[in-house]
């Protein structure tokens, strides 16, 4: 796998990319588009499969039969998502253990949205609403992104995502409907989740130094702050359908731009966040660590079987 | 601890969508062994009703040409435009 570029593979590379065509396992690409890739693949991979833990904490606790089963099912469709990124990133030559590995010893990341807890058990619509509102516009424009199997990973998780952010709304809009106390427990449920979501979509453009890399390359096809725009532009219509707040002090229509103005999200709580001191860090990757060590006796027993079954065969 | 982790093959997946289309590769997934394997994609690929059967077959098992030769590989076809009926200059005549 030699990404010594020759001038005719460089020149074939950049050639599908010009055509918006889409880059395929086994053709040729540069060395930093493949570490890119990798690296973006396995931080969104890990974020799927961090990201049930948070959720995961209510299944139990859920009011009803009908609420347990509708957050298995998103907590589910979470592992399915890690799981088809998995499979995407080992397209590139990496293995999904190393990459768990990576994760479990902190070399690599995940969302920052999943250091934050779950408080009360309106967060499991903040959740569907914010955090998978906010992963959908971040993942649709990837549909398109020039590595084939990530794009096609892309289009099945964001044929589930909407269901993620329905059930969310849902749930927050019949808590709107209900008692003061419960209208309540949404809007500071809000409070919390607002600002964390608007910082999904990374550091400001001016801050994030690999961004025109990657829209070189078309892995990425719109700049961080673009797309918090365009969330904040699709949510606050959203907001006030649901009759809640957003804890935004700076939040108005800007008829020149046609967008909504909005206040400077604390970039320092960011970084502290992805440098490991949120609020729920340890807890987050203790967990993923110990469901590893503990699934251990399952992996090997299963392949014992198999080994079993091949020689009795 | 990895290296007594037992190493789960990869297969790759593909799903029938529904009676009378072909199965189609749909990603990969880990097992033990081939009957993991589809209770696996199944789980993973086909949480909606997406698929009517399914195929696995371990990765390591599937030969493919390369891109890198595409060119070679792929001539002979490139140069039989009399294989399409557009090559045939056939004018005015029904159902033809
Ligand atoms: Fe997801
Ligand atoms: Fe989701």
């Amino acid at each position: 796998m030699s990404a010594e570029p020759t001038a005719p593979e460089l020149e074939g590379f950049e050639q599908t990319l010009a055509h918006d065509q889409r880059i395929e396992p086994r053709d040729w690409m540069p060395d930093g588009y493949r570490r890119t890739l990798v690296r973006q693949i396995a931080q969104h991979a890990h974020s799927e499969i961090i990201g049930m833990q948070p959720e995961g904490t209510w299944l139990t606790t859920a009011p009803s039969l009908r609420r347990k089963a509708i957050l298995m099912a998103k907590v589910q469709d979470e592992a399915g998502h890690g799981i088809y990124l998995y499979s995407a990133a080992e397209t590139l030559g990496v293995d999904r253990s190393d990459l768990t590995e990576q994760l479990i010893t902190l070399r690599q990341k995940y969302s920052s949205i999943f250091n934050y807890p779950t408080l009360s058990y309106a967060d499991v619509g903040t959740i569907g609403w914010l955090v998978d509102g906010a992963a959908i516009c971040n993942q649709v424009p990837l549909c398109r992104s020039s590595y084939g199997p990530y794009a096609r990973a892309m289009i099945r998780i964001c044929k589930e995502e909407s269901f993620h952010q329905r059930q969310g709304f849902e749930l927050l809009m019949t808590m709107m409907n209900g008692t003061d106390e419960q209208r309540a427990m949404v809007q500071e449920s809000v409070d919390r989740w607002w600002w964390p979501s608007l910082m999904m979509f990374g550091p400001p453009d001016d801050a994030s130094p690999n961004s025109a890399r990657s829209m070189a390359w078309r892995i990425k096809r719109h700049t961080n702050d673009e797309l918090r725009q365009r969330f904040v532009d699709m949510t606050v219509p959203q907001a006030e359908a649901l009759g809640v707040t957003l804890p935004d002090p700076d939040l108005r229509w800007n008829a020149e731009r046609g967008g909504y103005d909005f206040g400077e999200p604390d970039w320092d709580e960011l970084d502290r966040v992805i440098r490991g001191e949120g609020p729920c860090n340890e807890e987050r990757v203790t967990r993923r660590a110990d469901a590893h060590r503990e699934g251990g006796w399952v992996r090997a027993a299963a392949a014992a079987y198999a080994g079993k079954q091949a020689t009795s065969a | 601890m990895s290296e007594v982790d037992p190493v789960w093959p990869p297969y790759e997946v593909f799903v029938r969508s529904k009676r009378g289309l072909n199965h189609v590769h749909v990603g990969s997934i880990h097992a033990a062994d081939p009957d993991m394997a589809l209770r696996h994609a199944r789980d993973v690929y086909t949480r909606r009703n997406e698929g009517v059967s399914i195929w696995v077959v371990r990765s390591a098992d599937i030969t493919a040409s390369s891109p890198d030769e595409k060119d070679a590989f792929f001539a002979p076809s490139g140069d039989k435009i009399y294989r399409h009926p557009t090559f045939y200059d056939v004018e005015d005549v029904p159902h033809m």
